[in-house]
């Protein structure tokens, strides 16, 4: 009886398994098939070249031309991870190989902290502190007028919320370097920061990769935080101190509010189709990178 | 007074709280094979760390004491540590392969002290490659990864890396005991011959090993030297009473 009833939850709990697992490999088709379905209007008429690289913007005469919000996403995201980049790789290289293990008992709770904060805030805080300093500060240091709403004030933000969350995969990545490495690097004579440079970066490349994979597919679906300070002005940005669009923002501000103009409806689903290829193309390249690597190491 | 090539005199290591030397002194002879004979934990491999400072690394060390290398204090020193590790091979349990290339492997040590361009690395590699007699075996596939090399191999590859550098001394951990009994026995014949050039240090746990290669034998037990001698003398009229119960197998 006990056996039958190990046999009927053992059986159960595969079955639960393959379920719950076919949900998952099922969820970005669904979605990518019914944003498709959705856009298939606007795609119709308009055509895809006309939709992605247009940068006429008038959708009560129904042209829907892409073209300003993709290059504002673009700069946004690549601000934010130039940025970031540095920084996040130098603190994690401190923290794992210079520090005390007591700092980095202390740090990682709070980056976790920093990591769990909610979008809006660092929304709100790049309003209170990040445009006021890009208008009244880093513009006219350049000669430019800004109000400080700006791909700029986007980036910084972006590169503020980026911090945390690639800082943690990042000290991950460099823990699970083996110390023997170091060891046998450091006793050819080689010095703790040759070392670094030569082995320890060398062997965590492919962590490295998926890390700021993973930080790039985020900044570039980045909604709440961006759309507050970037200043949502339809055009192309001249320069940072532009304001820009970026398309999640597009998405967010819109949808539901203008469905009354044909056609609308289908264009924001064009744009979230586009914010998921990009995102899935990011992971793709990221994860070949990380295959290619590894096979070299 | 110094009479060998390394000098370890009034040696103590701590841990933080933990007593892991205690009042280590040994004399390393010259273009000899020394072997650091003793049970698990009794603090072989924190002594190879501490001979190239390697140690250090460990937040919660603390050193006192002297170790002479050619009369110099290589523990209180203000000479750079780097110099200092140079002049030691070491060889670790686990071959450790760097991230890169078969040739790339070797070319590391040299590159870091100056020797640069292909034209001159590539006959210096072949040369170290083939002194391990691993030459052979991997000229066709220097370009590939060092981990694809078989377990054995690897740590030949390690070895030749460590003499690419010029060193005086080798430095070797258990060099043997993740190998396969072949692989082994290469290793252990290489570092036969190579005491005409080097003088070598080897941590073993394999009392027989000991036997077949050491000059120089120095018995430790829970972070005390308890014997030292040469080999014949070590094994054939033992003076104390723990290193007889080692020698008849009492600790493992
Ligand atoms: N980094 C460290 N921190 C604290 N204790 C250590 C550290 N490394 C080794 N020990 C301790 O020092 C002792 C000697 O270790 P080890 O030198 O590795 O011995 P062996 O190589 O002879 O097996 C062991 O008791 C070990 O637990
Ligand atoms: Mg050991």
């Amino acid at each position: 009886m006990a056996l039958k009833l190990r046999k009927f939850k053992d059986q159960f709990s595969s079955l639960w398994i393959k379920i719950s697992l076919f949900f998952v490999v099922l969820l970005p088709v669904v979605i990518t098939l019914s944003l498709l379905y959705k856009s298939m209007f606007v795609l119709e008429t308009n055509g895809l070249k006309e939709l992605l690289f247009s940068s006429v913007w008038r959708p009560l005469a129904g042209q829907f031309g892409f073209w300003p919000f993709i290059i504002s996403s673009l700069w946004v995201t690549i601000l934010g991870l130039l940025i970031t980049t540095p920084i996040c790789m130098f603190s994690a290289i401190f923290l794992t190989q210079y520090s005390s293990s007591r700092l980095l008992r202390f740090m990682q709770p709070v980056i976790d902290i920093l990591a769990g904060i909610p979008s809006v805030i660092y929304g709100v805080w790049g309003i209170l502190i990040i445009v006021p300093m890009v208008g009244r500060y880093l513009a006219p240091l350049f000669g430019i007028e800004s109000t400080g709403f700006s791909i700029l004030a986007g980036g910084l933000v972006l590169s503020v919320m980026l911090i945390p969350f690639i800082l943690n995969v990042l000290i991950e990545v460099f823990k699970t370097v083996p110390v023997e490495l170091s060891e046998a690097s450091l006793s050819l004579g080689a010095t703790k920061w040759q070392t670094i440079k030569f082995v320890v970066v060398r062997k965590s490349f492919a962590g490295i990769i998926s890390a700021f994979g993973l930080g790039l597919s985020r900044a570039f679906g980045e909604t709440i935080a961006v759309l507050m300070v970037v200043g949502n002005v339809v055009g192309l940005p001249k320069s940072i101190f532009d304001p820009g669009y970026p398309l999640p923002a597009l998405i967010a501000n819109n949808y539901g509010e203008m469905l009354s103009i044909p056609m609308y409806d289908s264009a924001l689903m064009f744009a979230a189709l586009i914010l998921l290829v990009v995102v899935m193309f990011f992971n793709f390249l990221s994860r070949l990178a990380i295959i290619r690597l590894e096979k070299k190491a | 007074m110094q009479q060998g090539k390394i000098s370890i005199q009034n040696l103590d290591l701590h841990f933080g709280k933990h007593h892991i030397l205690k009042n280590v002194n040994i004399e390393i002879p010259e273009n000899q094979l020394t072997v650091i004979l003793g049970p698990s934990g009794c603090g072989k491999t924190t002594l190879m760390k501490t001979l190239n400072r390697l140690v250090e690394l460990e937040e919660t060390v603390k050193i006192n004491g002297k170790i002479f290398l050619d009369n110099e204090d290589i523990l209180n020193t203000d000479k750079d540590v780097t110099e200092i590790r140079k002049k030691m091979g070491l060889l670790s349990q686990r071959p450790a392969p760097l991230p890169m290339s078969i040739f790339n492997n070797i070319a590391y040590g040299l590159r870091i002290n100056g020797i640069s361009g292909r034209r001159k690395l590539a006959p210096l590699v072949e040369k170290y490659l083939r002194q391990v007699n691993l030459w052979d075996e991997v000229k066709d596939r220097l370009k590939d990864p060092a981990t694809r090399l078989s377990i054995g191999q690897q740590q030949r590859l390690c070895l030749a890396r460590g003499l690419a550098v010029n060193p005086e001394i080798i430095l070797a951990d258990e060099p043997t005991s993740a190998l396969d009994p072949l692989s082994a026995s290469i290793v252990e014949k290489q570092f036969a011959e190579l005491k005409k050039d080097y003088t070598l240090v080897m941590v073993t746990h394999v009392l027989r090993q000991a036997r077949r290669i050491a000059d120089y034998v120095v018995f430790m037990y829970l972070g005390e030297v308890i014997e030292q001698g040469p080999v014949k003398e070590f094994f054939e009229n033992p003076k104390m009473e723990k290193t007889r119960e080692y020698l008849k197998g009492a600790f493992n």
